[in-house]
Parts: C-alpha cells; structure tokens; sequence
C-alpha cells in the first residue's frame, strides 16, 4: 500500500511536469491545427537555460533558494519564450498557406536543428546539478516502507496547479484568451474582425514556451540531470499526453499529462523499467486509431 | 419535361440528416429519373449539399432510404462506404470547391478516373509490370476516352498541362469530364456553374445536354444560378431549412408562392408583394 | 499568367532596412545570451560556467549582416511573374535529367576503378547507395503517396535483423535472406498500414514515429531473441553465386579468387558488395519509375493530391495506402541485409529515430518525388558525414536544409514533376 501511494505522488509530480508541457502541444494544435513536432526541445531549451542561470547564480553568490528560484523561473520563461516565439516566425509563419505535409517537415526539421544546435553549444555529455531544493517529510509508513514525499513534489504540483489556474484566467476572460479563441474558431473570420492574428498566434507559442520553460526547471531540479536529447522523449509522451486527453483542450492536456505520468511511474514500478517507454508509444498508437479525439475533445466532422 | 414512364434511376424516400440537435435534412423524398435532369434548389442553408454527402457516402443519413436501380440490382446508397458508391453503384459527383488532382496533368486527371477498370487490365499491377498487351490495350482505351471528352470540353490542347495551372472555368469543365470518365449511370453536380460568367454558363448547358442525350444517364444537380436551372431541368425539388417546400416541372416551380417567399424570406401568412402578384396575374 | 509587370519601385531605403536588421541582431542577442553566451562545462567532475561572449558578438553580428544582406537582396531582385519566375529556378530537364542520370550510373560502375578509389571509397560508396535505396523507397511512400512515415527505420531494421537473426539460426547465406528480408518488411508494412489507415497527415506521422520507436525499444531488450545493446556480430558475408570471399576456403567449396585466378585481395569481397547493392538499386529504381506509370502509381499520386476525390472517383483509399506502405517498406527491408553484411555487427543504435529523419531529410531535400535529387541528397548527406571539419554539423544543416526547404522550395531542390504519360509527346508545356 504504501509502495502504491508512494507510485502515485510520484506519478503526479511526473504528470504535472508531462501536462505543462502538454499545454503548449494543445493550444498550438488548436489554433493552427499543426503538431509543433519542435516543441519537446523548446521544453529541452527550457532545461538547460535553467541549468546555466542556476550555475551563474551560484558563480555570483545567490544561494538563497527562493530567490533564485524565482530567478530561474523568470530567466528560464523569458529565454526559452524568445526561442519559442523565433521557431514560429522562422518555421511555420511562412507556411501558413503551404500545402498539408509542410509546416511539420519543417517542424521536424526545427526539432533536429535545435538538439544539435544544443548538442553543439553545451557539449553532448549529460550535465548534472547538484540538488538545490532538498529535504521533504514522511507522509506515512507502512509495513515498513516510508512514504517519503519532498518538497520539491509539492512545489512542483502547487506551481502547476497555480499556473494552470492562472492559464484558464487568461483564455477565459482575458482578450488575449478570446482572440485566440476566435482564431481556432474561424481564423478568417476573427481577422476580418480586426483580431491580429499573426500577434495572437505568436503569443500563443510564446505561451506555450513559457510553460515548456517552468517545466524544463522542474525537470533540472527534480532529475538533476539533463543532456540535449531530453526533448525527444519528453515531447512524444507530452503528445501523447495531449493527444489523450483530447488535442485542443486545454484541461484535457492537463487531465491526459496527469495520466500519462501515472501510467510511466506504475508501469515502471509495477512491470517493468526498461519497456516503460513502449508503454507511452502503445498508448499514443491506440488513443489515435481507436479515439483519436481523445478523452475531452470533440469530434470533428469532414466538410466535404 | 419529366417523362413518368421514364425508369426510375435514384429513389430517395425520407431522408433525414441530424447534426446532434441540428436537423439539415427533414424527412426527403424525391425521384431522380434515368435521361433527366433533376435539379435541387433552394436558399443557402437549405441542405441541399448535405443531400449529396448522404448520397454519395460523405455522411451516413440518420433515417431514410437511398435506392439506386441499376441493371444488375438495386443499391442502398445509405449502406455503402462512400468509395464503393463511386465504384459499383455508378455514381459520380462533383464539389463546390472544384477537387482536381492539381499538380498531376490533365490528361492524368481523366486516366486516374478509369482506375479501376485499369487496374484489372493490368491484373493489380503484376501484368503491367510485364508489360501485358491486354493493358497496354486497355490503357490505350482509357487514353482514347480521355481524349474524346478533352475534346466535348474543349482542352485538348492542354492536356499535359497541370489541371491546377486551368483557368477557373476550364477546372469545372475538367471535373465534369473526370466524372464522366468513370461511367456513371448518375451524375451529381455540386453548383457547376459557380463563378461562370454568361458564355460559359451557356456552354455547361450544352454540355449538360449532351450528356443526357447521348449516354442516357441521370442528372443530379445542386445550382444557384436560376437561368441554367430554368434551361435545362426536366425536374425541380426546392428545400428549405432541410423540407422539400416543392417540386415539379420549371414551369411550376418558377411560379410557385410557397417557393417564392422562401427565396423572398417572406413570412408564412405574409401575402405577396403585389408586384410580384400582378406578374403572377392572379396564378396561385 | 506571363504579364510583363513593372517592378515595385526599389526600396533601398536604408534606415528602414538597418533598423530591421538590428531588429533582428536583437532577437539573436536574447537567444544568444543563455546557450551561446555562457557554456556549462564539467571541470573536474563538477558543472561550472564559461564565457563565451566572443561567440555570442560574432553571432549577433553575423545575423545583423546575414538579415541586411537578405533584405537588400529581396529589394533590389526585380519581381519574377509567372514563367520568368519558373525560369530562374534551374529547371533540369528531362534530356537534361536523364544525360546526368546515365553519367552518375556510368560513374558509379565504374567507381572500384578509377585512380582515386581506395577500399575506404568504395565503402563510402556503398553506404551511399544504401541511403539512396532507403531514400527511393521511403520515397514511395511520402513523396509519391504523400503519406509522412516517420518511422520507416523500422523496415530498414527488420530486414537487417532477420536477415541477421536467420543466418545465425537456420544458416541461410545472405542471398537467401534477402528476398525474405524484403517480403517480412512488407508484411511489417501492412501490419502498420492497417491501424493508420484512417489518421490525417500529422497523426499519421506521430503514429508511425510511434511504431518506430516501439521496433527499437523492443530490439534493444528483446535480449535472449536479439542480444539487446550487444547487437548481433559475425554477419556472413555474401558470396559470389556460391564462391565465397575468404582466402582459404571452407573445405567442399572453391573461394572466388581461386575460382579466376586471381591472387586473394580481401577488397573484392567490398567491390562486390558494393555492385551488389548497386545493381539492386538500379533494379529498384526501374521497379518504382514502372510502378509510377501503372495504375497503381497514379492512384499513389492522385491519393496525395486530394483523397476526397479518390473516394469519389471510385478509388479505395485502404489498399493504395498499404500498397504504398508495402512497397516502401519492402525496398527498406531489402536495403537492410546489405548493412549488415558491410558491418557484419548490427545493433539497435543504427536504428533510431535520428535515422528515419535522415531519410526523410534526404527524401524532402531531394524533392519529393525525384529520383535523381534523392540521389544527390544522400551523396551530400554522407559526403558530408566524411568530410572533417563538416562531420557534427552535418546534422545541424540538414536541419536548417529542411526548414529552409520547406519555406523556399517546397516541391524540392530538383523537382519539376514529370508526369506519368503525355498526350501531345515531348513538347514545351506548361504555360
């Protein structure tokens, strides 16, 4: 029992990192109706950006961890925003009008372009930081097994949830939020009416970078560890992810991250480590054969 | 002139379409007869396309029966995956938004159309590939086909031109032929003379003509432009809101108050402006 | 439509064209400061920071002056309408295409020969051709068909591990693999063509990258079947029709340089792989030039073009995509044995998702649909893998091609479609 409680807030912490992510692949996918196959190494950027301001921190004498934390946060979204509003203007504005297959070959070729350009600037070996939120608290014990929870988890699930509230605000009763609304509606349509909608689909990917970026620190601090390639995997079961709880909404990102995150941490805990990955992909391929519109999104019919 | 004893080519018989709540179509029957043109009519919104999605398997109808008669036996339109309604049904059909295979050729639009009789010549691929003179037969055929409809509508010369690199006008002419092309006992059109201009306009008549005299086969067409309706149909069906308000001859339609307020946006118990009533003299 | 039009009025005007540029160095600077500007390296076991604010000024200053210079080029490039503006992309004939075709095939027979050749070159050569043949049938499947499979590694991988697999186990000598490798990497492309038939393009792509990855993951811990990350060694070599390479025969048989008489080089067993795989891509490349014309080919074509109207013509979508699918996967599994058989090692690492991209890159940089620039994509791709100081970035600009590509040169570096039979025979066509 307690093993399984200790599974599960680690699935959470798991799932809330996979959902931020998430985030960005859905309202992407909303507004243009493109897979931002780019978008797990904008999360990988995110990473390393908090690696290296955490490292200048420190260079500096910032140790007080809240503080740099928050500084971290900030540099992380700022930076990694910067990246993620340049791959739209460079790779899929142009494209907008090109034929079906183009804005993700292109996509694609972003994603390659962007882990080797890592690859090359910050050297292919795996960084490792030492750890800079410590410490936590039993939460129960069980028949001998100690259900640990660290305050790391709750930072990153109370981070989360206050993001996620915070999102919802901005889509729901902000401008901005209505724009974007109306452009995944009618995009024709919502420019017509005055909405610039060039602007409202660059702050959508900024956005998403944004949230990618909270996620990629989460990540530093909770794994320690980070090399060039963590957006790969990262991105396909946040995908998947999205792609579950219904591509286009924004709480089935949320409801399909949580999801996923519990599923890898049971699978590992419970079958086995190595084939945990195949677990993602065999969900990924079922969702979109069987239920390709996910667990919250709506159907959409074929104008002919 | 819809001729009674003329054979009863498509049987429509209470279709209805509901988008969740949404009810496009209500409760639609109609016949469609072999050597006629049968045109749909009505305001924008009235189902009419939706009546062709049902019939050419784009949507599965909520309620209703579609029967094509063809020699060898009746088909159930609402049954069948739309391919196969194409493919052994017989039927073909055109789109609003013209749907060529822009960056192939045009003469290659026209072939791709004969697929199915030529991927049989050419015993699914294996006797094309050695070369079997039964396809090089057929295929030749299909080229001859081709050829003599490039020619009824007028795009011989461009035959080797990309069917995207078509003028408007020319692209509608195409569809129509890579309709024909696959020898349908009924023809459907979706608004074949959207942006035509009065030349052209008569021209797709003489088309649509011919191609009722000659291969005796059923028109089916969706239109907005009342002139080359009022031209050519041997029968009209008018919808609104997804109800068949009307049917028959030209003659009748044309003059039809029910159909004319519908297209006025006339309230029900409105009377007729009386200009449009003196013109009526008086007819109900 | 050829309307001889004026040209815009040339906008040099420089302050609007300088504070773009600066716009732009801006832009570079705040990407620059984080991953450019400061490097986190490992000294002695431990991460700590390097400046680098040399690189990022260079950088900054290099996007300043790359955006200047493309904004002046824009402005000062007359406008190009119609048939001017197709005449100034180099438009490779069909005379033209077909005298560069017969010369690179003329080369390529004689490679092993010429002076410069070495074992390493022939190699190289081999390699090559290996991409050119996975190129050609991933080809098949995206360029033709218009169906984006980001997992076609998979096939590569099944044909090279069965044939791997089934020589250790049931002695098969590689010409007796290949066939087999080939008809169990098309059933491998039905099987996945069957679940994706439905999905759009995007899903489509994630599902078969999916898939791809399912296939590696299971290779590398499927250890008692496929000896996991260790890989497989000790791949036979194929024989000349029954004479093997070796220099001392095994007993029963006679070794190919006995045979001729000739005195044991160990490059022969090379020169003869390399004719090997040559030979059956040039089989393949008439195979898929036939099946072009077929058709089956058109309906590939047409499928891409718009799969409404091939629905409404009559056409059944399910089985031209798992003929795409079969096909293609079928020349990827063929091309597999031969990797194998130059390695004589094979390990999950060749087969990963980098790989796939690599084919897709060199499908889409070659323009989808042409054979001949597949052909120069692969060169330049493992060209450039060879060539020293170009060998890590090689992947960086073939990301950087993509995109580019994609926005510049969609239809490709090379293409011009040809299509698949005229009316009116070899004249000027399109207007």
């Amino acid at each position: 029992m307690g093993y399984f409680v200790q599974q599960l807030i680690n699935g959470l912490t798991l799932g809330a990192i996979y959902g931020l992510i998430a985030i960005g692949y859905t309202m992407v996918y909303g507004i243009i109706g493109m897979i931002n196959f780019a978008h797990g190494e904008i999360y990988m950027i995110g990473a390393f950006v908090a690696l290296i301001t955490f490292l200048v921190l420190g260079m500096w004498g910032v140790t007080y961890v809240p503080v740099a934390l928050l500084i971290v946060l900030l540099s992380a979204m700022i930076f990694t925003a910067a990246y993620g509003w340049t791959v739209e203007r460079v790779a899929y504005r142009p494209l907008r009008h090109s034929f079906r297959l183009a804005p993700l070959i292109s996509a694609i070729g972003m994603s390659i372009f962007l882990q080797n350009y890592v690859q090359l600037l910050q050297g292919a070996r795996v960084k490792a930081l030492p750890p800079v939120v410590q410490g936590g608290f039993t939460l129960l014990q069980d028949s001998g097994f100690t259900v640990h929870v660290s305050y790391l988890q709750i930072f990153i699930v109370l981070l989360t949830t206050a993001l996620m509230a915070g999102f919802t605000i901005v889509i729901g009763a902000t401008p901005l939020g209505r724009a974007q609304r109306a452009c995944e509606q009618d995009m024709t349509m919502a420019a017509l009416l005055g909405i610039n909608v060039d602007r409202t689909i660059s702050a959508t990917f900024v956005m998403g970078a944004a949230l990618a970026a909270v996620a990629g620190v989460m990540v530093t601090l909770y794994y320690g560890v980070i090399d060039f390639f963590i957006g790969f995997l990262a991105g396909v079961k946040a995908f998947t992810a999205a792609v579950l709880g219904g591509i286009g909404s924004l709480p089935g990102a949320m409801l399909g991250g949580l999801l996923i995150g519990l599923i890898e941490a049971m699978w590992s805990a419970y079958f086995s480590v190595e084939y945990k990955d195949v677990s993602v992909f065999v969900i990924l391929v079922l969702v979109l054969i069987f239920r390709p519109t996910g667990l919250l999104g709506r159907p959409d019919v074929e104008k002919v | 002139m819809s001729d009674p004893a003329a054979a009863r080519l498509l049987e429509v018989e209470h279709l209805t379409m509901r988008f969740g709540g949404l009810v496009a179509v209500d409760d639609l029957s109609f016949t469609a007869r072999q050597r006629e043109i049968t045109a749909i009519i009505g305001p924008n919104g009235a189902g009419k396309t939706t009546v062709f999605n049902c019939l050419t398997g784009f949507y599965r109808p909520s309620v209703g029966r579609l029967a094509l008669h063809r020699p060898e036996g009746e088909f159930l339109l609402e049954r069948m995956d739309g391919f196969r309604i194409a493919r052994h049904a017989g039927m073909a059909r055109t789109f609003q938004n013209v749907r060529l295979f822009a960056g192939m050729t045009v003469l290659e639009n026209l072939i791709v159309a004969q697929h199915n009789r030529l991927m049989r010549a050419s015993l699914y691929t294996v006797g094309g590939l050695v070369g079997l003179p039964a396809y090089r037969r057929a295929e030749a055929a299909a080229v001859a086909k081709a050829k003599d409809w490039l020619d009824r509508v007028g795009l011989t010369e461009r035959a080797d031109h990309p069917a995207g690199s078509l003028p408007y006008g020319a692209q509608r002419r195409l569809e129509i032929a890579r309709a024909m092309c696959t020898d349908p006992a009924l023809l459907c059109l979706d608004e074949p003379a959207a942006g035509l201009n009065a030349h052209e306009s008569a021209e797709l008549n003489a088309l649509l003509r011919d191609i009722r005299d000659d291969h005796g086969i059923g028109i089916l067409l969706i239109e907005h432009d009342m002139g080359v309706v009022m031209a050519i149909s041997d029968q009209i069906v008018v919808l609104d809101y997804g109800r068949k308000i009307a049917s028959g001859t030209p003659a009748s339609v044309r003059n039809d108050p029910v159909v004319i307020k519908a297209y006025l946006g006339a309230e029900e118990d409105e009377a007729l402006p009386p200009e449009i009533a003196r013109d009526l003299g008086g007819r109900a | 439509m050829a309307l001889a039009a004026l040209p815009p009025p040339r906008r040099l005007d420089g302050g609007h064209l300088i504070k773009d540029a600066a716009l732009a160095a801006l832009v570079a600077l705040v990407l620059a400061i984080p991953l450019v500007g400061f490097q986190a390296v490992e000294v002695n076991a431990a991460l700590t920071i390097r400046t680098r604010f040399d690189w990022m000024a260079i950088g900054v200053a290099a996007v300043f002056a790359g955006r200047l210079l493309l904004r002046v080029a824009q402005a000062l490039r007359p406008v190009r309408t119609g048939e001017a503006r197709a005449r100034w992309l180099p438009t490779v004939d069909r005379r033209r295409s077909a005298l560069l075709a017969w010369l690179g095939i003329a080369v390529a027979i004689a490679l092993p020969f010429l002076p410069f050749s070495s074992r390493y070159v022939v190699d190289l050569a081999t390699l090559t051709a290996i991409y050119v043949m996975l190129g050609w049938g991933l080809n098949v499947v995206v360029g033709l068909a218009g169906l984006l499979d980001l997992g076609y590694v998979a096939f590569y991988a099944v044909g090279a591990y069965s044939f791997a697999l089934f020589a250790q186990w049931f002695h098969l000598s590689f010409w007796e693999c290949l066939p087999i490798a080939g008809l169990l990497a098309a059933s491998f492309g039905i099987a996945l063509g069957f679940p994706v038939l439905r999905l759009r393009g995007d899903y489509l792509a994630i599902v078969t990258l999916g898939f791809g990855e399912i296939v590696r993951i299971i290779l590398l811990n499927w250890v008692p079947v496929t000896n996991g990350p260790a890989g497989i060694g000790d791949i036979p070599r194929p024989s000349f029709f029954g004479l093997p390479f070796a220099a001392r025969a095994p007993p029963g048989t006679t070794s190919f340089h006995d045979f001729f008489h000739l005195s044991f080089n160990p490059d022969h067993r090379v020169i003869f792989l390399y004719y090997a795989i040559l030979a059956l891509a040039l089989a393949i490349n008439l195979f898929t030039l036939r099946l072009r014309k077929l058709p089956i080919g058109r309906a590939w074509e047409a499928l891409r073009e718009d799969e409404v109207a091939c629905r409404a013509l009559g056409i059944n979508p399910t089985t031209v995509k798992l003929s795409a699918f079969a096909i293609g996967a079928m020349i990827g599994g063929l091309a597999g044995p031969f990797f194998a058989a130059k390695q004589a090692f094979i390990s999950p690492e060749s087969f990963s998702f980098m790989e796939s991209a690599m084919i897709l890159a060199i499908v889409v940089l070659g323009g989808m649909g042409s054979q001949l620039g597949i052909v120069l994509a692969a060169v330049v791709l493992v060209g450039l893998q060879e060539l020293r100081g170009f060998a890590e970035f090689r992947m960086l600009i073939f990301g950087a091609a993509m995109v580019g590509i994609m926005v510049w040169r969609p239809r490709g570096l090379l293409a011009r479609r040809e299509p698949s039979l005229r009316l009116h025979g070899e004249r000027g066509s399109a207007a």
